[in-house]
């Protein structure tokens, strides 16, 4: 179960990082230092359950994956609360937080280290994960060998072959060759059967519309929509984009 | 806020990282650790024996010594700086608790001290050093620092991320206290004014502690142990609060 209520995100901007050192004590000494505060995302509440597939959408800069960030814990929101119940496995922009100068063994068991499983649970998994990723001939070679889809295989199988009872996936689907997008959303439709509650965020229309259940729709920050009528809202964000309707 | 159970295979796997980063593409790998202290020695007792050896006992366990606890503060401070900034690209995009990155730098330095400190015995044997029982107490001015160096190490690593120019400036404060850590000199020969500004260097106090212990053989006054658990516990206390304060901010700042 995952529940957002009133989440707002903020940054500051225009503190002394922004303006420099010398600027901030010219503005401190005339008193007119001011902090301002940018809203990534502001006021975002909804209510998903177990097997819910929410897909997020929205244009660029629209907030999304600072929601994913508040979601996942990585950042803490400025106000509003989120309650979450249950492992969380969060794929954000996949192929960074890797190594590159470790191995990809090396940095297989680090990731999973780093979404909390146990040491046991990858002795027992790794073969797994490296199969699902066919990265079989590359265990011991150097991170910074591997294209870019390799990484992504591989931080998509660290990831969801844990059953996470919460799933939250940042432009995952779009990686990787045909073959492995097939099988990498075959994987999902099994996670999300499993009862697991799942997050996606794409800017594959196609992709939402065949996945998920639910849709949060936002645009600068604000909640345009939150519903389960994908269809209505899909119809609607793609004649927005096209320009024909507004919001 | 130490949860070091839960995330134990967390902690393992990012103190092995850090062992092979380090290490790699270097001939001597570990070797190195032990050489660059034993290269100042060389250089210090070369360039400084002649002026004081005459004067103290022991010159060069008494060198050593200083160095010994001097880096130890010196590289954990250095390191343990960097460690949050090193790992923004991980704490950005997974929760993870951030203090670990700083405690799998400082069992890092630890290692590396602990072999130095192998060294340490060897040259003070050879140097007509007794061992007697009273060196059982070793592990106290070396458990004190480590406690002091996270503290610093929690302090520096916030601050590094805030404002990146302290690297220049806590370089030039290391060289600072490095010289007014009386490494190579005797403190009872300044003046007395100058003595007293000695008290409160903690680095000279943890020196002067293992001195007192490894050349003289005796054990240093109860004061002396009050003082460096006053040191740790206050500095370690200290870098806690620095972190619980900023850690959820520097997201913000990477």
């Amino acid at each position: 179960m995952l529940k957002c209520e009133g989440v707002s995100v903020g940054y500051q901007t225009g503190d002394f990082k922004s303006i420099g050192l010398k600027e901030w004590a010219v503005r401190r000494i005339k008193g007119n230092y001011r902090v301002e505060k940018f809203w990534a995302d502001r006021d975002i509440s909804f209510v998903l359950n177990e097997g819910d597939m929410l897909g997020i959408i929205g244009t660029n800069g629209a907030g999304k994956s600072t929601l994913l960030k508040a979601i996942s814990g990585v950042m803490v929101p400025s106000e509003g609360k989120i309650m979450r119940r249950g492992k969380i496995a969060a794929l954000l922009e996949l192929a960074s937080g890797f190594d590159s100068q470790l191995t990809v063994k090396e940095n297989t068991y680090l990731r999973g280290a780093l979404l909390g499983y146990t040491r046991k649970f990858m002795d027992d998994t790794y073969k797994r994960i490296i199969d699902f990723a066919e990265l079989e001939e590359f265990e011991d070679r150097p991170f910074a060998q591997l294209s870019s889809g390799m990484k992504s295989r591989l931080a998509f199988s660290i990831a969801s072959l844990v059953q996470p009872e919460i799933l939250i996936l940042d432009e995952v689907l779009s990686v990787g060759d045909g073959a492995f997008r097939a099988k990498s959303e075959a994987k999902m439709k099994e996670i999300i059967k499993g009862g697991a509650t799942t997050i996606l965020v794409s800017h594959s229309i196609h992709q939402i519309r065949s996945l998920c259940n639910k849709i949060l729709w936002l645009d600068h920050g604000r909640q345009i929509l939150f519903t389960d009528d994908v269809k209505c809202a899909c119809d609607r964000y793609e004649r927005f984009l096209a320009g024909e309707e507004t919001i | 806020m130490i949860d070091l159970k839960k995330h134990q295979f967390l902690f393992e796997e990012l103190v092995k990282r850090d062992f092979k980063k380090k290490y790699k593409r270097t001939v001597l790998g570990m070797g190195w650790s032990v050489l660059s202290p034993l290269l100042m020695l060389l250089v210090m007792k070369l360039v400084f024996g002649g002026l004081f050896a005459k004067d103290i006992p022991h010159y060069t366990t008494y060198l050593f010594c200083g160095l010994l606890m001097f880096q130890f503060f010196s590289e954990s401070s250095a390191l343990g700086m960097r460690s949050l900034m090193e790992n923004a690209a991980i704490f950005s995009k997974i929760n993870v608790p951030k203090y670990l990155f700083l405690l799998a730098k400082n069992v890092q330095v630890l290692i590396n001290f602990a072999l130095i400190l192998a060294v340490f015995f060897v040259f003070a044997l050879i140097d007509g050093i007794e061992f007697s029982w009273r060196l059982l107490l070793l592990p106290y001015p070396i458990v004190t620092l480590l406690a002091f160096n996270i503290g610093i190490g929690f302090i520096l690593s916030a601050l590094f991320i805030f404002f990146k120019d302290i690297d220049y400036l806590w370089s030039v404060a290391l060289q600072l206290m490095m010289y007014g850590s009386a490494i190579f000199y005797r403190v009872d020969a300044l003046s007395p004014s100058l003595q007293t500004l000695f008290a409160y260097n903690p680095i000279y106090r943890h020196i002067a502690y293992v001195r007192e212990l490894v050349i003289a053989g005796s054990i240093p006054s109860p004061s002396a142990h009050l003082i460096l658990a006053l040191i740790a516990a206050t500095t370690f206390a200290l870098g806690a609060l620095v972190y619980k304060r900023t850690n959820t901010k520097f997201l913000y700042y990477v």
